[in-house]
């Protein structure tokens, strides 16, 4: 095994730039930086008299810039160079590359337990901040509904392998379908009585509506592929928006709708009532316990995604489906019906995203068209993506790290303290989403976790590494 | 003489206004090898898509065991027992092997599934051992096998192989070709083979046509056609 060693040696002396090489690398990193900060640094407006007034700030800008070419020195000097020497290493040797996967697999194990058993325990443990409870379990709720969301476009985008950048249109379906029969039609057909009641009774349907809508939206594509695919999908989803905005009898139009019924504890209300939720478990009623409720309906709806999505993936319309992401025409000369393959899976993929969007309306009490967005579909994607595409837990991992980035970000106000005078930190999250982002998809092009579970054994469980196994093509 | 079960009349299949096929007749015999060969863009795997499904004929018919199949959809004909080793092997990458098989098994009783699994890996030792590994890192060889084993699984009556050996190394060729001969003579599985390696081709088969421009040119018996100085010149030469 003297093979490697020597090779690495190699290697490094190959990274090793000329010192003429690098002024030109740091030329190059010195205008860049110069063309993208001095415009965005260097000049400011400030509102004067009715005008904005342009305001020169060279010394902020050169400041800058040259940190950037310092850290791009630094990066040469010591991180590229290792780096670089990693990626042209010689091919591992295969007793290590099983080691590597073992470890992969016994992290994993591990992981998703782990995770359930702190979601489970996540309002406990923000009982004990209480200043930032509310804080904690709405953060928690927000992450949970986007990890839904995730799943639930992972099986559309993930598994079938149809890009849709219109998944936000199906959580409108939910949202609307909740919102609207809740406050309109219900209290009409069944009286008042029904209001408590109304989400249960309504998320089954939200759920069929936003399935039905996925068939129809699946139809007119079932020809489509990739880029045309995600081309129609956006349109799909701006067109639920558009509707949403425009139907004014039957929607509210922009208003949206508003006074939607919270959710009762199977029937107990949140309230200081002697029938309601705390004092019919003789607790004084404090508004953290409605939001404590919402938070563990949103992890059963998403832990039921879940459960529903790899129970699918196991059953053969969920191999199907897998297999059509792989080969379309494969499929079809298997015997697949790719037709229905991919009708099941945008009607499923809508449907959880239809559970969603009523506890969206629900959690909100209103909706308006506006909250369905592309920005909504995009960072669903994102999500997905991200996580690894068909990976469960990676959603898990890139929702926290998406939203939660989004969602903190807006509460550091301590970083004021450390960055200088006019940076809010606010206004640097959307800078700090999209640099993780990026960060992730070089270290990690593939999304954050790419192990794929196989669906079936020979004898013994074997997971197979996406690291160890790149695919071949040739 | 066998019965026929898969037959060709006056096929004609179009990409847009060019016309790839111009009137095939052919015949496929039940228990038989009969192969097609040809050169590059005559037409052979065009005629194989068009008896899977996968294109659709302009003009004429296919039959298979006295059925029509000729608008019939893809997944139809393959439940009605046609199975495909396509064009470019067209396996699954990114499943595992195991998972690719099982894929093939779509239109088949799940009860034979590993009665089934056992009989590709002891065909294929190879695939056995690498069950668990994705299909994408397989070698070529190795993938040619895996699409001829997902094709097995579905229990067909009627095995089509487009270009089994296309991108192989001579022993992995000699080695399918080996595989497809015993399965002919100890199942009497029927086998249709687009080959351009027409040396391997014709030894093999009962039965030989010779495809050029969307035609059937020539028929006849594998032997007879080896011998024949017009293929000798045009399709063996230094092929062998």
């Amino acid at each position: 095994m003297a093979g490697p060693a020597k090779d690495t040696k190699i290697t490094q002396e190959q990274v090793a730039l000329t010192p003429a090489e690098m002024a030109k690398d740091l030329l190059v990193t010195f205008l860049l930086a110069l063309a993208i900060l001095g415009p965005l640094v260097g000049l400011r407006t400030t509102s004067g008299s009715g005008t904005l007034i342009l305001e020169y700030r060279p010394l902020w800008a050169f400041g800058m810039v040259a940190a950037v070419v310092a850290v791009r020195l630094l990066s040469l000097l010591y991180g590229m160079g290792k780096m670089a020497a990693q990626g042209r290493a010689a091919p591992q040797t295969a007793a290590l590359a099983t080691a590597k996967a073992k470890t992969a697999i016994d992290w994993g194990k591990f992981l998703a337990p782990t995770l359930l058993v702190l979601a489970v325990a996540l309002p406990f443990i923000a009982m004990l901040f209480p200043q930032m409870e509310r804080r904690i379990v709405d953060l928690g709720i927000l992450v949970l509904t986007y990890v839904m969301l995730g799943w639930g476009l992972n099986v559309v985008v993930g598994l079938a392998g149809l890009l849709d950048l219109g998944y936000v249109a199906f959580y409108a379906v939910g949202a609307y379908s909740y919102g609207l029969l809740a406050t309109r039609y219900f209290p009409a057909w069944f009286g008042e009585g029904i209001l408590p009641w109304a989400f249960f009774v309504t998320l089954p349907i939200a759920g069929i509506l936003a399935a039905l809508w996925g068939m129809i939206l699946g139809f007119p594509v079932l020809r489509l592929r990739g880029d045309y695919l995600a081309i129609v999908t956006l349109a799909f989803g701006e067109i639920i928006r558009i509707v949403l905005i425009n139907w004014m009898d039957f929607t509210g139009g922009p208003n949206g709708v508003s006074g939607i019924p919270r959710p009762s504890f199977f029937g107990l209300p949140f309230d200081d009532s002697p029938g309601g939720f705390a004092a019919t478990f003789g607790l004084s009623p404090k508004p953290i316990q409605r939001i404590v409720f919402l938070y563990y309906v949103i992890l059963v709806l998403a832990l039921i995604t879940n459960y529903v999505t790899m129970k699918l993936r196991k059953l053969p319309i969920g191999r199907a489906w897998e297999a059509l992401r792989e080969d379309e025409i494969a499929c079809r000369s298997l015997g697949i019906n790719t037709t229905n393959t991919k009708l099941t899976a945008f009607a499923i993929g809508a449907m959880f995203a239809g559970f969603a969007g009523s506890f969206f309306a629900t959690r909100q009490g209103f909706i308006s068209p506006e909250s369905f967005n592309f920005l909504e579909s995009a960072t669903i994607l994102a999500i997905v993506v991200l996580g690894g595409l068909g990976s469960q837990i990676g959603v898990v991992a890139a929702a926290v790290v998406i939203v939660g980035f989004f969602e903190v970000f807006r509460e550091m106000n301590f970083l004021k303290a450390i960055l200088p005078e006019g940076f809010d930190p606010v206004q640097l999250r959307m800078l700090a989403v999209g640099l993780a982002m990026v960060l992730i998809m070089r270290w990690k092009p593939r999304g954050l976790v790419t192990s794929r579970d196989p669906t079936v054994y020979l004898k013994e469980k074997k997971a197979v590494s996406a690291d160890l196994v790149g695919e071949g093509h040739g | 003489m066998s019965k026929t079960l898969l037959s060709c009349r006056g096929v004609e299949t179009f990409y847009g206004k060019i016309q790839a096929l111009k009137g095939i007749d052919m015949d496929v015999p039940e228990g038989k090898i009969v192969t097609l060969i040809g050169s590059n863009g005559a037409g052979k795997s065009t005629l194989m898509m068009t008896i899977s499904g996968a294109q659709r004929a302009r003009k004429g018919s296919i039959t298979f065991d006295g059925q029509d199949i000729t608008k019939m959809p893809a997944h139809h004909i393959a439940h009605l027992g046609i199975s495909q080793s396509p064009e470019g092997r067209r396996i699954f990458p990114r499943m595992t092997v195991l998972e690719n098989l099982q894929m093939g098994a779509t239109v088949s009783d799940p009860k034979y599934f590993d009665e089934d699994t056992k009989m590709v890996f002891e065909m294929f030792p190879i695939l056995g051992k690498r069950s668990g590994q994705r299909g994408g890192t397989l070698s070529g060889g190795e993938q040619q096998m895996l699409a001829i084993g997902r094709a097995l699984m579905a229990r067909p009556r009627l095995l089509l192989l487009d270009e089994p050996s296309l991108g192989l190394a001579p022993i992995i060729v000699k080695q399918i070709f080996s595989v497809i001969r015993e399965l002919n003579q100890r199942q009497g599985l029927t086998v249709f083979l687009v080959e351009q390696n027409a040396f391997h081709a014709l030894k093999l088969a009962h039965q030989a046509y010779v495809m050029v421009n969307g035609n059937i040119t020539i028929s006849g018996t594998g032997k007879e056609l080896l011998a024949k100085p017009e293929i000798r010149a045009a399709y063996l030469e230094g092929s062998h």
